[in-house]
């Protein structure tokens, strides 16, 4: 089968001037199928008839990462995060939860991302996809320190990311991150995601909590609000993204972003809060 | 008239009418349990030896907490195959390591390492469920969890496979003291061990994936030491 293979290919012609493609002529003269011993060829497999591997690498790792599949890769998902700019800086709370389907696979993530001391990057979506680029763009960020000697700023530090999973598009990377930091123009906050998308604004919530989140933070949020009453804002969003959305909750982790850089501010029990809350007096609404 | 092993040649419809998927599907679980339990100066790491597919039990040892070059250790669940050829890329890794910069790699660079090396696959993943085990620079029993992909986090008690869903509530409460009135204190290694084989004879009764034999290491920054107790194997 294989010698049939060999003949097939007989009709080869090499460049005359190619004095490699002489040698091999002159070398193996005493052979009737003489070139393709010495210049083997191979034939290329009919990709359809192969796995489904090679043919849609997309649709494939799709459906091994989807939930109707057994022996699926839990990807951790349900999040929720938010970020806001306002007179002291950028605000970014976020909660704790990671889950594979319905377990809670871990009730204590970092889902806010210390890229250096002036970046953060917040975690939704795939964990490790995260995880994994925002590390990168950090190395990125510091090999650009040194080339320019100075910072970079938010926006490029967020556009470097975008582009990076841009070139991923349409792979199944998936990503929802909200790149914040303080450079030489102030405060900076971007969205991007794994679509490629990437958006400049003042308030961001992200992950299947960020409805409930928006409720609270677009009825109470105001620019000129002190430091202590925008982390008492992010905490409230975050416990009542928390209290509605199963697949968020167990812990809220604050975050203030400062010309000095960021600075942690706390982890905060959801469960305590919800009882902390409960024994205050309600607001009055439309008074 | 002769038989014909495909009635419906249109689309090779199946016996409701409806097309048959034909779908390659690289990725099996092949079950068992993992545990891990950081102590002050020490390391659990623990797994059972049962490998199975579907209802059929393959073997029952089958290894799959590995003791690595550089001192630590690694608990594999999930596809057996994969966990055996991601332990051959890390030994590998570990070998170059220690040939490039003529010392082993501690515990915490080889959990980096580790979250990588899954990465390089993230599009063709290494179906295995991992927990690092090992000492860290201070002498502190270390615990690093993650999943398949490489999302990976510094623990001090974890576990995974089949019967995470048993174990891990058990060892928030034991471990981790939760909902209990007392503070949250690290375990003795004496405790730790009757944790873990408390915990997975009762997976044993409740998992079907679970059994036959349990190893356990413990990893001290004096060295390792393996273990090994019967389950049941029914």
């Amino acid at each position: 089968m294989a010698l049939v293979n060999l003949n097939d290919v007989l009709s080869f012609t090499g460049n005359e001037e190619d004095s490699a493609f002489d040698d091999a002529k002159s070398s193996c003269m005493n052979f009737e199928t003489s070139l393709n011993f010495k210049l083997p060829t191979f034939s290329i497999q009919n990709l359809s008839d192969v796995s489904d591997i090679a043919t849609a690498p997309v649709d494939f790792l799709k459906q091994q990462m989807s939930n109707e599949n057994n022996s699926r890769i839990a990807i951790k998902k349900g999040t929720t995060t938010l970020a806001f700019v306002f007179q002291g800086g950028v605000i970014i709370a976020v909660d704790s939860r990671a889950t594979g389907g319905a377990y809670i696979a871990d009730g204590g993530v970092k889902k806010v991302i210390e890229i250096n001391p002036y970046l953060l990057g917040t975690m939704a979506g795939g964990a490790a996809d995260c995880m994994y680029w925002e590390r990168e763009l950090g190395r990125r960020c510091r090999l650009y320190e040194f080339r320019e000697k100075e910072r970079i700023t938010v926006s490029a530090a967020s556009k470097l990311l975008c582009n990076i999973v841009y070139g991923y598009k349409g792979m199944g990377l998936s990503m929802g991150t909200m790149v914040t930091g303080w450079d030489k123009t102030g405060p900076g906050l971007y969205y991007v995601d794994s679509d490629g998308q990437r958006l400049k604004s003042d308030l961001f919530s992200v992950g299947s909590g960020s409805t409930y989140a928006y409720g609270v933070l677009d009825s109470l949020y105001d620019y000129n609000m002190s430091v202590e009453d925008a982390i008492e804002l992010g905490t409230r969003a975050i416990y009542h993204a928390g209290h509605r959305d199963a697949y968020s909750g167990n812990t809220v982790n604050v975050y203030h972003m400062k010309k000095t850089g960021w600075e942690f501010i706390y982890n905060k029990d959801i469960n305590e809060l919800h009882y902390k809350y409960a024994a205050e007096a309600k607001p009055s609404t439309l008074s | 008239m002769p038989y014909d092993p495909h009635p419906n040649h249109e689309g090779f419809l199946n016996s409701v009418g409806s097309p048959i998927q034909h779908r390659f599907n690289p990725h099996t679980d092949n079950g068992g349990t993992t545990l891990a339990i950081a102590g002050k100066d020490f390391c659990l790491v623990a797994g059972d030896t049962r490998q199975s597919e579907g209802y059929s039990i393959n073997t029952r040892y089958a290894p799959k907490v590995h003791e690595l070059s550089n001192g630590s250790v690694l608990a594999t669940s999930g596809m057996y195959a994969d966990s055996v050829n991601l332990v051959l890329n890390i030994e590998t890794r570990l070998e170059w390591y220690k040939h490039k910069h003529n010392k082993t790699m501690s515990a915490t660079a080889s959990a980096q390492m580790l979250m990588t090396v899954l990465y390089q696959k993230r599009f063709f993943p290494y179906y295995v469920f991992n927990i690092l085990g090992g000492v860290d620079e201070k002498g502190e029993g270390c615990v690093f969890s993650y999943d398949p992909v490489g999302c990976y986090r510094r623990e001090t008690y974890q576990a995974h496979g089949s019967s995470a869903a048993l174990i891990q509530p058990f060892l928030d409460n034991q471990c981790g003291a939760k909902h209990q009135n007392i503070k949250e204190e690290l375990l003795t290694l004496d405790q730790a061990m009757k944790i873990t084989k408390d915990a997975f004879a009762s997976a044993t009764e409740r998992d079907i994936y679970t059994g036959d034999y349990l190893e356990i290491f413990v990893i001290k920054k004096s060295g390792v030491t393996k273990h090994k107790f019967d389950l049941k194997k029914d």
